[in-house]
């Protein structure tokens, strides 16, 4: 008990000064600017990401529920398990210090760490979002596909307009969790030099010698921000659940 | 209209189809009945190619459909088909499941007529002419005001009855009913079964995988008795069911009527 109490003194006893050094830093020498970059960063890498993510993931998940007995699925869907089994067998900041400073220069592409992250955390997404998409593609009865052939519609005409979107509404809260997950892996981006949420708060501390404050206030615009993503795909569920409804 | 040339088909090791010769002509309603795992089903999937034949061909039209290398799409649309379990798209509306086919047909035939310089309708029109006519087909069955409800607030028969009139929004030459009445609740049965009955009243040609042997007296042109992957007899119903000619085709009535 004393233990505790002491701390929670000696947090209350500097905090003022911790934090009007923070104000300090954040106002007077332009913290706010690098935060507010961080977090055009950290948005912009975790949405492009899921958003190529979805898009790979869906082609991929597509190719694994194809009938395999013509050669050409086959040969796609064995490429497909070694892209899904690449990129989620290494963390993903192996995958962005191995785009960034092994495959880009060997292929002699230059890019700047955002535009590295926003490839990998796409790629890397489209691993996941694959099997959780062949799952919903998977829950969606058979026959929903067979009717859509069935009046005319080619496979792919099939999938997108009928498939895909009940399976997009059967998994979309894993999708959230998906995207939530992205959110907060942005914090590994600073390995390739993307100035993200992290590099902005780390500026602040080291130029207020004072850390305690920065991070914690870090520590709450993710938090606040994955609070607004779970809103939101609250809010997508409620109104895709249209079609259940019954009256 | 459909001829089927000694088709077969297997499921692994399973022969499912062993040589089927039918003819069905222009207003025809066949109706194929026998024993369940007697291959009805699968015959009939095999019309319009919803399982792929090993062998034997099914001339439609005038082209071999069983020929991987056509575009089974295009036949496809001239082919409606009707499913057991309705398979009514759950993400559309009603009548978005009876415009989704058409608008789409006419978006793609509006792409070719524009790259080859004819006059076109605009998206919007065409959308607005299948919608007209979905409405139309909605109100033949009296459900122009379940349009814009989704298939989960329907009834069976309900559900049953848009799905014909979605097969029926692309002007088929032919239906394929697959086990139409055999998931509905038996007091749903006759509205399906009557809005099926002025089809065929109307000249629509028809191949009906059923078991309302009622149904298929009333109103087949003709009886298909299927069993172990074979057809054993092709008669009109009056004669099929007053004087079975196969011993197998006697047991089976002896054993449903």
């Amino acid at each position: 008990m004393g233990k505790i109490g002491i701390g929670w003194t000696a947090l209350g006893d500097g905090f003022d000064l911790k934090w009007s050094k923070f104000v300090e830093v954040f106002i007077q020498k332009n913290g706010y600017v690098k935060v507010l970059e961080g977090l055009r960063n950290t948005l912009t890498i975790a949405i492009c990401g899921l958003v190529i993510g979805i898009l790979i993931g869906t082609l991929i998940a597509t190719v694994r529920v194809l009938p395999k007995y013509k050669r050409l699925p086959r040969v796609l869907n064995g490429f497909c398990s070694f892209y899904v089994g690449l990129f989620r067998g290494t963390p993903m900041v192996v995958q962005l210090l191995v785009f960034y400073y092994v495959l880009l220069p060997l292929l002699g592409i230059r890019m700047s760490g955002v535009q590295v992250s926003v490839m990998v955390f796409g790629l890397n997404s489209g691993a996941y979002i694959s099997e959780i998409m062949r799952s919903g593609i998977q829950s969606v009865d058979p026959g929903q596909l067979e009717a859509g052939r069935a009046v005319g519609l080619g496979f792919a005409p099939a999938m997108m307009k009928i498939v895909i979107p009940q399976a997009v509404k059967n998994i979309l809260p894993t999708l959230g969790n998906e995207f939530i997950a992205l959110i907060k892996e942005t914090s590994v981006v600073s390995f390739v030099g993307a100035a993200d949420l992290y590099v902005a708060f780390s500026y602040i501390g080291s130029n207020s010698y004072e850390f305690m404050v920065p991070y914690l206030v870090m520590a709450v615009i993710y938090i606040v921000l994955v609070m607004m993503i779970s809103l939101l795909v609250k809010i997508m569920e409620r109104s895709l659940k249209k079609s259940d409804r019954r009256n | 209209m459909i001829d089927v040339i000694d088709l077969k088909k297997s499921f692994g090791d399973v022969e499912v189809l062993r040589g089927i010769n039918v003819t069905v002509n222009k207003g025809d309603i066949v109706v194929v009945i026998g024993p369940s795992g007697s291959g009805k089903s699968t015959f009939l999937r095999c019309l319009n190619c919803m399982e792929d034949p090993d062998s034997g061909s099914i001339i439609f039209n005038g082209v071999d459909i069983a020929d991987m290398k056509v575009d089974i799409n295009v036949h496809r649309r001239h082919m409606g088909m009707v499913f057991q379990h309705f398979n009514l798209f759950n993400n559309k509306t009603v009548i978005e499941n009876i415009m989704l086919a058409p608008v789409y047909v006419r978006c793609q035939e509006r792409k070719k007529a524009g790259r080859e310089g004819r006059a076109v309708l605009t998206k919007a029109q065409i959308k607005a002419q299948a919608r007209e006519e979905a409405m139309g087909l909605l109100r033949r069955i009296g459900l122009e005001d379940k349009a814009d409800a989704y298939p989960s607030t329907l009834s069976g028969g309900q559900k049953q009855r848009v799905a014909i009139v979605r097969a029926l929004a692309m002007n088929p030459d032919v239906i394929l009913f697959d086990e139409p009445t055999s998931a509905l609740d038996p007091e749903m049965v006759g509205e399906v079964l009557d809005l099926m009955k002025d089809l065929a009243h109307e000249g629509m040609t028809m191949v009906i995988v059923t078991h309302e042997m009622g149904f298929a007296k009333e109103v087949g042109s003709r009886v298909l008795f299927m069993d172990e992957g074979q057809i054993l007899e092709s008669a009109p119903p009056e004669e099929f069911f007053l004087n079975p000619q196969h011993a197998r085709a006697k047991e089976f009535l002896s054993k449903v009527l």
